[in-house]
């Protein structure tokens, strides 16, 4: 009952709230939210069937810089470059994943293999400095007057609360999507025991690359979604070991096994950035990540269900949550 | 249905299945036994598409299905069960079941995999209600689940490897029924590899007796069973195993 009620109320709240309030900062910091919240539930469409990539931060970067260059260099409107940039991603993830799925690459070892991804793809961006400019950041030339709809730029926070908002709930249908199709059971399957899988007819390959493809276009949007948000982009905010790490943490802590896990953990890491970057300011730069590795082990081995994932379990005494 | 010829398969230097052919008509439930390490797994893996032949061909209706992989060969219509059960323990029992169903049938509707299931659960007497978890399942039931998941692929030809492994005499007997219904309510070919000679032999038409990789008989159960070799072969072991327990006392 409250299960099918549940998603409307809150999407009626997030809907009315800001025609209540809608101070910039507070907008901002739910505009972030957004975004982060759907790169991590993208992350979570494969991450939840044990296939652990910590290559998500190279997807992301993919995102955000090939849809600023391609707007700079070749005055192409994101609306192209978006997709583009996802093709990008997707070829980027089937280049690293088939080859793992082949020779057998799962677990520990992949999560490796994608480490290096995103390590990459943070290199490459630091070190083209005449084209990205390095290690300064890089900025997509403003639209004339500010903003423009071709552009994908507006300087209103209204109007992009309300975008990061209908993508994140996309982002959240295609994932209940997932999780209850077929492909569910094949992936969970394969996560058990390859070989069975194989045996009841799974292609194990094609199922891999297939959700692997998914999440990391859904990532390079989400990275083409924040470059377009943000209008400043450099290698360590947008891509590298850092960002693919706080997509774990932050998927882990909500929890993973759960639809709106993700996005709790996004709420919680990002107030937990603000408030150390508030409180401390920046002598206390890169203390949330001191917090999030120390939590993320706790989580582990005390809450492996995530915040959410434990709440649910005590709440229904499900035997699975989806 | 099935033509098997010169098949072989090393694993380095060490030769598995040594130049083996046979053939399968449709219809027939055909016994392979054999000691230990003779090879019957390895062939079951290779016409299952688990292993890939080192050479060799084997061909299922006319088509070369050696070295294919195994998503393919269940599409083809052959089925196997593990000797060892091997369920998705994170899906329930009908979950186990459909997910067969939708993939080995070659992700048809997903209507069309449940029925696929619900069939094939009832067939093997298990429960058809989506929410049964395979928690309770002892070894029998999992045996049948083995088997259900198998059955709902709707395979032409079955593979199933020791089915009776880890059953007491009754469970065996109905084990061993179950095989013989399905033949002869579903049409569906067998293959049955079995450690334990007895209960096979009372339902096999044919049986095929390998060692060391190489195939030393085949013919009826009663030829079979009275082939010096093979009396050989088995008693050879057993043999062995008496004086290895001799020499430890």
């Amino acid at each position: 009952m409250t299960n099918r009620v549940l998603p409307w109320i809150v999407g009626a709240v997030l809907i009315a709230l800001p025609f209540v309030y809608s101070a910039p900062y507070p907008m901002h910091l739910m505009v972030v939210v957004l975004i982060w919240s759907f790169a991590y539930t993208s992350w979570s469409v494969m991450g939840r069937f044990g296939l652990v990539s910590l290559g998500h931060g190279g997807f992301f970067g993919v995102g955000a810089y090939s849809t600023a260059l391609l707007w700079n260099y070749y005055h192409l409107s994101p609306f192209l470059g978006i997709p583009i940039a996802m093709v990008l991603a997707v070829t980027l993830a089937i280049v690293v994943t088939y080859p793992c799925s082949r020779f057998r690459i799962t677990g520990h070892y992949f999560a490796l293999v994608t480490l290096a991804l995103s390590a990459i793809v943070q290199q490459v961006a630091t070190a083209s400095r005449n084209i990205t400019g390095g290690s300064l950041g890089y900025t997509p030339e403003r639209a004339q007057g500010g903003g423009h709809i071709l552009a994908f730029q507006f300087t209103d926070k209204l109007t992009w609360y309300f975008i990061a908002l209908g993508v994140w709930a996309v982002g959240l249908f295609v994932r209940w999507r997932v999780d209850h199709s077929m492909i569910a059971y094949a992936l969970e399957a394969i996560a058990e025991d390859e070989d069975a899988a194989g045996a009841a007819g799974v292609n194990v390959t094609s199922e891999k690359l297939k959700i692997t493809a998914l999440s990391a276009a859904m990532t390079a949007f989400a990275g083409g979604m924040y470059c377009q948000y943000q209008m400043f982009i450099s290698p360590d905010t947008v891509s590298g070991i850092n960002v693919s790490l706080q997509m774990v943490f932050a998927a882990v802590v909500g929890g993973i096994y759960v639809l709106p896990g993700p996005t709790v953990g996004a709420i919680i890491t990002i107030l937990l950035a603000e408030g150390l970057r508030i409180f401390f300011g920046t002598g206390a730069l890169g203390w949330d990540n001191l917090v999030y590795g120390t939590l993320l082990v706790l989580f582990i081995i005390f809450l492996p269900q995530g915040l959410v994932g434990a709440a649910w379990t005590r709440l229904t005494g499900a035997r699975r949550t989806a | 249905m099935l033509e098997v010829s010169g098949l072989i398969k090393r694993f380095g230097g060490f030769t598995a299945v040594s130049n083996v052919s046979f053939q399968v008509g449709q219809g027939e439930i055909l016994g392979l036994i054999g000691p230990n390490g003779s090879g019957k797994s390895t062939i079951f893996n290779l016409l299952s598409g688990t292993l890939a032949p080192t050479g060799g061909s084997i061909r299922f209706q006319g088509h070369e299905i050696g070295g294919l992989p195994p998503y393919r060969i269940i599409n083809q219509g052959i089925g196997r069960t593990f000797q060892i059960p091997r369920p998705f323990k994170r899906l329930s029992l009908f979950e186990n079941v459909a997910l067969a169903g939708y993939y080995g049938q070659g992700q048809p509707s997903r209507a069309k995999a449940f029925e696929a299931a619900e069939r094939a659960l009832t067939m093997v007497g298990l429960p058809t209600d989506r929410d049964a978890g395979i928690g309770g399942l002892g070894a029998a039931g999992l045996k049948k689940l083995e088997l259900a998941k198998a059955l709902a692929t709707q395979p032409k030809l079955l593979l199933a490897d020791e089915s009776l492994g880890g059953l007491d005499e009754t469970e065996m007997d109905q084990a061993a029924d179950m095989l013989r219904r399905i033949r002869a309510e579903l049409g569906i070919t067998i293959i049955w590899v079995e450690h334990i000679m007895g209960v096979l032999m009372r339902v096999v038409d044919r049986v095929m007796v390998l060692d060391h990789g190489e195939m030393i008989a085949e013919g009826l159960p009663a030829e079979v069973s009275a082939d010096p070799r093979v009396i050989e072969v088995y008693l050879g072991t057993d043999a062995d195993a008496v004086q290895a327990a001799a020499v430890r006392v």
